[in-house]
């Protein structure tokens, strides 16, 4: 059974082509010249470039952290170009302007972006590179009031509200990723939802990293005003390379007083090859603000994809009330990396946060779950559920907990579970008795491990993820 | 049970198997027909669980010599799920637990995977819902058991009927089955007999594996077989499982001795 395991695991990567689009790309180096170029480019007034260079001093004095799971040579920051455009030929005001060869892209993704738009009501902010080509349904959105655009576009349009928020969850000197981050994101998206507004439609964006070796710095900024709710779609594919390429986004998440924001991933980035050749680096620090009272933030995530995952999609409970969520899938194969996990970081009274994690791993991959709950003096009955389950295909395989708790108040409940699984010949031939075959079997078998995570995605997004997970697992039980 | 039109269901011949390089069967024969029960006995470590797993084609376990045919087909080469799609069945002695599969779910689509293998028809999960709850009713079994995760926590009762449930939903032509018997209590026993009574009929066929006659009260074998280090050293009617309850399996070796001395 091991063969039926091995193919299964062992799929090509579906997305693997580049589009032969035009870009506009930096010559490679970080510099603050290169900064100023970026913020030319892009017409930002002066105070986001003061925000840049500031972020970039500090990146100059930070060391590149090492204390991750992960090993990957070292990168050279200079070897990257950090800004690339697909060149427009005009300024487009409807789809039917796009390039052609873009929309072939998509097709290929498999997302026929207006037809899906339609269809499912979803708006799609589409990055392709570093600009923002089109963006569908925001009439529809700004009839209540809703802003969704790319964030350049907000930092023209709307340059206050980028001001009074940007660099507030995360601040520019966060870590070294978010300092590069701040120095030279290119673009992002940006998404107002005003007092009392449910968002009528999920919001999605998919991204796609197309130039070769051009790094990516995404930034996204997510504001829910008082009593404002939305939920907000990731999702994300690139093209086949030999070379790694670098992905450091930040996403900043703000909910104000009864706000809800629901952020859900599904991330299939290129992970390299069976041999662990290729591969994209995925740095990103996410991180949501339930700074008003009874605010909610609630992060989904499907990692299946990238050659070393790094991320900590975290909350800070500062409103009384407020409510923290991190349900994750992480799957590794062949020898992928993943550090990913949580913080919840609990300031206010009454404070709750759930954390369901799901990892697993096949191949001769790894995969830790990193997670931290600190519960602060001044988060009286704040609760904490965390639990953790792993589950192994095959015997090559690793996967590691790493749970950090502080509490520093007496009144907190904190409850951590965690167990490991293994996928093994007699549960699969328990199936095949049964008349059921291997890889049936393991997309039961998964399915029911993640049942948790995926009842919290948007359906239409669950149904991708769990045929994402079957295929990222082919042929890796036996 | 016996009857003139029977034919052969499963025919094996000299079957010799390992397991991580120790040879555990040596030289199995046994031959099924329709409409037959045979129970084979013996005591623990004999080779009878090894023996039900290579019928149904555990990939640990590997055919180093003899034949199996089953319905005049060579079985060895298939996959277990298409042994099972053929119509083995085999109630394990110690089932798994799947955690996170609910076990309706997975007793759909293992009833809907073999009907369509059978080319018959499939149910969808409302018709399946009426039909497996039909035939939990014969083994006396709480709906609830639809909704927990496959074996996980249920007692070793619990398990067993849930294996007599799937040999209720898949319709084996030859059912195997590995100590059912064990863990039971007297009233579970007698349910889970009176279940796999009505399921016996005359085109198929069923292997009792046990080493306790109790069970053999029950359901009426028409073979008794005597296991011991991987072969079947006696063969006989239901009256000589009473005797080995009566005298133990010693008793075997004393009787052949004797015959060995008149002969
Ligand atoms: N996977 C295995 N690896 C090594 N030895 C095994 C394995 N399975 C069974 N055996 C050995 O084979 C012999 C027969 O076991 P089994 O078929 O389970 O007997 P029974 O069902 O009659 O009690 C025993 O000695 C047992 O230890
Ligand atoms: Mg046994």
């Amino acid at each position: 059974m091991s063969a039926v395991l091995q193919n299964l695991v062992n799929q090509p990567y579906k997305h693997g082509f580049v589009t032969d689009i035009e870009a506009d790309i930096a010559p490679k180096g970080l510099n603050e010249d290169i900064i100023r170029l970026i913020s030319s480019k892009k017409s930002e007034p002066e105070w986001l470039l003061a925000f840049r260079l500031e972020a970039y001093r500090k990146w100059l004095d930070m060391a590149e952290p090492a204390w991750q799971n992960v090993k990957y040579p070292k990168i050279n920051f200079q070897d990257i170009s950090y800004y690339s455009a697909p060149k427009p030929k005009k300024k487009l005001a409807s789809m039917d302007e796009v390039d052609p060869e873009l929309l072939r892209t998509f097709e290929k993704l498999g997302v026929p972006m207006h037809e899906r738009a339609a269809l499912a009501g979803v708006a799609v902010d589409v990055i392709f590179d570093s600009v923002s080509v089109a963006t569908t349904y925001k009439e529809k959105l700004a009839e209540v009031g809703i802003i969704f655009c790319s964030i350049s576009e907000a930092v023209q349009k709307y340059p206050e509200l980028i001001r009074q928020y940007l660099g507030t969850v995360v601040p520019p000197g966060d870590n070294y990723y978010a300092a590069l981050n701040s120095a030279v994101f290119t673009d992002g998206s940006f998404c107002f939802i005003p007092k009392g507004v449910k968002c009528p439609m999920d919001l999605s964006t998919y991204f796609r990293i197309n130039t070769e070796e051009s790094g990516q710095f995404e930034r996204t900024l997510i504001i829910a005003e008082e009593g404002a709710s939305v939920s907000y779609l990731e999702g994300c594919t690139a093209p086949r390379f030999d070379t790694n390429q670098l992905h450091a986004a930040v996403v900043e998440l703000v909910a104000l007083d009864d706000a809800d924001i629901k952020y859900s991933t599904v991330q299939n980035w290129y992970a390299g090859d069976e041999n662990g050749i290729g591969g994209i680096y995925n740095f990103v620090t996410k991180r949501g603000l339930a700074k008003g009272r009874n605010s909610r933030i609630s992060w989904t995530q499907v990692e299946t994809g990238s050659a070393i995952t790094w991320k900590y999609p975290s909350c800070i409970l500062r409103g009384e009330n407020s409510v923290g969520e991190f349900y994750s899938v992480a799957v590794t194969n062949h020898h992928q990396q993943a550090d990913t996990g949580t913080k919840m970081i609990h300031i206010g009274p009454n404070t709750r946060s759930t954390i369901v994690s799901k990892g697993i791993s096949a191949g001769q991959s790894n995969s830790s779950y990193r997670g931290l709950v600190r519960i602060a003096p001044t988060a009286r009955n704040a609760r904490n559920y965390s639990q953790c389950d792993s589950m192994l295909i095959g015997s090559h395989c690793g996967a590691h907990t790493f749970p950090y708790i502080q509490v520093q108040n007496e009144s907190a409940q904190v409850e951590h579970e965690a167990s490991t699984s293994r996928i093994g010949e007699d549960q699969l031939f328990y199936f095949a008795q049964r008349g059921i075959g291997a890889e049936e079997a393991v997309s039961m078998i998964i399915n029911g491990f993640c049942k948790e995570v995926f009842q919290q995605l948007p359906l239409e997004f669950a149904v991708e993820a769990t045929k994402l997970l079957s295929f990222k697992l082919e042929g890796s039980v036996g | 049970m016996i009857d003139a039109n029977s034919k052969t269901l499963l025919e094996v011949h000299d079957l010799h198997a390992t397991v991580g390089g120790i040879e555990i069967l040596k030289g199995v024969n046994l031959t099924v027909r329709t409409g037959e029960i045979h129970a084979i006995m013996g005591l623990n470590g004999s080779g009878k669980s090894t023996f039900s797993k290579v019928l149904a084609g555990h990939p640990s376990y590997e055919i180093t010599r003899g034949t199996v045919l089953f319905d005049g087909q060579d079985i060895s080469a298939l996959a277990p799920e298409e042994r099972a799609q053929a119509g083995v069945f085999l109630a394990f002695q110690y089932p798994v637990e799947i955690p996170g599969v609910a076990n309706n779910q997975f007793l759909r689509l293992a009833y809907n995977t073999v009907q369509g293998k059978r080319g018959k028809e499939e149910l969808d999960p409302l018709e399946f819902d009426d039909f497996v709850r039909e035939k939990m009713k014969l083994l006396k079994m709480s709906p609830d058991f639809l909704d927990r995760s496959v074996n996980e926590g249920f007692s070793g009762g619990e398990k067993k009927r849930n294996e007599i449930l799937q040999m209720a939903l898949l319709e084996p032509r030859l059912a195997l089955l590995d100590e059912t018997d064990s863990g039971l209590d007297i009233d579970a026993l007698r349910i889970v007999a009176n279940g796999v009574n009505q399921l016996a009929n005359k085109d198929n066929a069923l292997i009792l594996v046990t080493h306790y006659q109790r069970l053999l009260d029950y359901i009426v074998p028409d073979y008794v077989h005597v296991m011991e280090a991987g072969r079947i050293i006696r063969t006989s009617g239901k009256e000589l499982a009473q005797e080995l309850e009566t005298h133990g399996y010693d008793w075997i070796h004393a009787s052949d001795r004797v015959a060995g001395a008149q002969s």
